[in-house]
């Protein structure tokens, strides 16, 4: 080991260990992604994002709730407030920084709960088959039926408003496509050679769905999320927008939009900047998917 | 004492009218210690027998025995501590994000030994590949290579009846050489029964003691395979297969 760098250990092709074998295959995963230039900057915008969260009362120039309607819907660059001002004299730079923290509370959480309601379903049905398939999967077309935004608003209504139950709503509504790319994944799989293989070695259902079904499933669900996510912060905004997401004075990215829709004519900045700050974030999200599938596609390596 | 005997397997698939009578009323027996082969061409029903035997595919009607005892219809776990199968192919066999440490590893897990580490690398001396290869990926390895994986995996249980689908047939000639020679020297040392599926003559002429003859789900003959070499068919199918096959 003396003569040997920590980089050649990891990328040896004779590991010794088992933890060896696991960081050395997350390296190579790694020496993959980063070879995607695209990829990395969705990953750096994101991770950027994360920062200013974390960072946000040291890096806004103003409290994002403090109005000075002496200043409203002042321009960008102008003293003081580099993106202008908004309806109520908040400096929106300000507002935006701490709307990433919001912004990243939703993408987690629907982040947690969709994709993994919808691979539980999906597997657990496309695996057993039967009447369990039958029902699983007509409950998965009602909830496919139903306008998104309308089930959400149900939910919201029924729930009480605010963002925790806007997520919880959306996550709700986002669940079926998800069980649908899992079901549809487990029903060639399980056909499959080495699952005949595991079987003959007396496994039961429980550890070849969880074992053997969902690590296959799992890298184009997580593709599928990370595409889905400009979606999911937009329907966000949306419920914001209908006065059932994010109440009025959290900045959050969606229910600024809707504020400056008035303006949108004659102060077009006070919609556009949070508009752009969606955008950006939004494709960071799709480039990382996209880096994402190259790493995490079992086919790759063929 | 017969390692395996089946006694009027008939095996369908679909129902009603797209009904498939895939195996029709076959019988045999494999003795212990013998290496038994299926010829025929594709779809006379060979493989759908042994996934029969396995379980994979249900069965309709008839008897399956294995050491004596009749095999029920949902298979016991000591049902594969005792019959083990090696699958055709092997780019599809191996689940691709599994390591083969993690291969072997869970089939030894699942058949409740204790040290696996060392059977890992038992195993894997077993059948040619070096400790190097336990950390890699099936993407990692060749055909060859993967088979060698597969056919470990089959004897991680130390079974004493060992179903082979093909092995050879998605493999390079020089390669199908290696396996089967692989085979060969498993069943010598291990005391192994082979009931060898194949459509190569040459391949079950090499393998096998005794072998059947299949034509659309039937056998249609069972003979010494050195009647085989002597070219002493009676069937005229086999006869067939056989001035094929020169």
């Amino acid at each position: 080991m003396a003569d040997q760098t920590f980089r050649e250990w990891l990328v040896t092709d004779t590991p010794t260990s088992r933890r060896h074998a696991k960081l050395s295959a997350l390296y190579q995963g790694w020496l993959t992604f980063r070879s995607n230039t695209m990829a990395m900057v969705g990953l750096g915008i994101l991770l950027l994002l994360i920062v200013v969260a974390v960072a946000a009362p040291i890096l806004s120039p103003h409290d994002p709730f403090v109005q000075d309607l002496g200043n409203r819907l002042a321009p960008l660059g102008s003293e003081g407030h580099l993106l202008g001002t908004d309806s109520l004299g908040r400096d929106i730079l300000s507002r935006l920084i701490y709307g990433a923290r919001i912004t990243l509370y939703i993408v987690a959480l629907v982040a947690l709960i969709a994709p993994i309601a919808g691979l539980l379903v999906g597997t657990v049905s496309g695996y057993a088959g039967g009447w369990v398939d039958i029902v699983l999967m007509r409950i998965t077309d009602i909830f496919l039926a139903f306008p998104r935004l309308v089930l959400a608003l149900a939910f919201v209504a029924a729930l009480g408003a605010g963002i925790e139950n806007a997520v919880l709503a959306i996550s709700l509504t986002a669940w079926p496509p998800y069980a649908r790319i899992a079901r549809a994944e487990t029903l060639t799989i399980r056909s499959s050679d080495y699952i005949a293989a595991i079987r003959l070695q007396g496994a039961g259902a429980f550890r070849i769905i969880t074992r053997h079904i969902w690590p296959l499933c799992i890298s184009s669900l997580i593709v599928r999320v990370t595409l889905d996510m400009a979606g999911i912060i937009l329907a966000a905004a949306g419920l914001g927008f209908l006065g059932l997401g994010a109440q009025p004075p959290s900045p959050e990215w969606g229910a600024m939009i809707s504020e400056g829709r008035r303006f949108i004519l004659d102060h077009w900045w006070v919609a556009t900047m949070p508009g752009l700050a969606i955008f950006t974030v939004s494709l960071a999200f799709n480039l990382l998917g996209d880096g994402l599938r190259d790493v995490l596609d079992p086919k790759a390596g063929e | 004492m017969s390692m395996l005997q089946i006694a009027g397997l008939n095996v369908w698939f679909g129902a009603a009218r797209n009904r498939v009578h895939a195996v029709k009323a076959a019988s045999f027996s494999v003795a212990e210690g013998e290496s038994f082969g299926l010829v025929g061409e594709s779809g006379s029903g060979k493989s759908t027998i042994l996934r029969a035997i396995t379980g994979l595919a249900s069965t309709g009607s008839g008897q399956i025995e294995v050491e004596g005892q009749p095999v029920p219809a949902r298979r016991p776990k000591p049902f594969f501590k005792t019959v083990q199968m090696v699958f055709q192919d092997p780019y599809a066999s191996l689940h691709p994000r599994h390591s083969i440490d993690q291969v072997l590893g869970e089939t030894l897990h699942l058949h409740g030994f204790k040290d696996i580490d060392n059977r890992v690398m038992q195993l894997l001396d077993d059948v040619g590949l070096g400790q190097k290869f336990r950390f890699r990926y099936p993407h990692q390895l060749s055909g060859g290579q993967r088979q060698r994986v597969a056919i470990a995996r089959a004897l991680a249980p130390e079974p004493k009846l060992l179903l082979l689908d093909e092995p050879t047939s998605a493999l390079d000639v020089s390669v199908q050489a290696e396996i089967l020679n692989l085979l060969a020297d498993l069943r010598q040392n291990h005391a192994l029964t082979y009931l060898m599926v194949s459509h190569d003559l040459s391949v079950v002429g090499h393998m096998c003691n005794r072998l059947a003859v299949m034509k659309d789900g039937e056998i249609v003959e069972i003979m010494d395979v050195s009647a085989l070499r002597r070219m002493e068919a009676t069937h005229p199918y086999s006869q067939h297969l056989l001035q094929a096959s020169v």
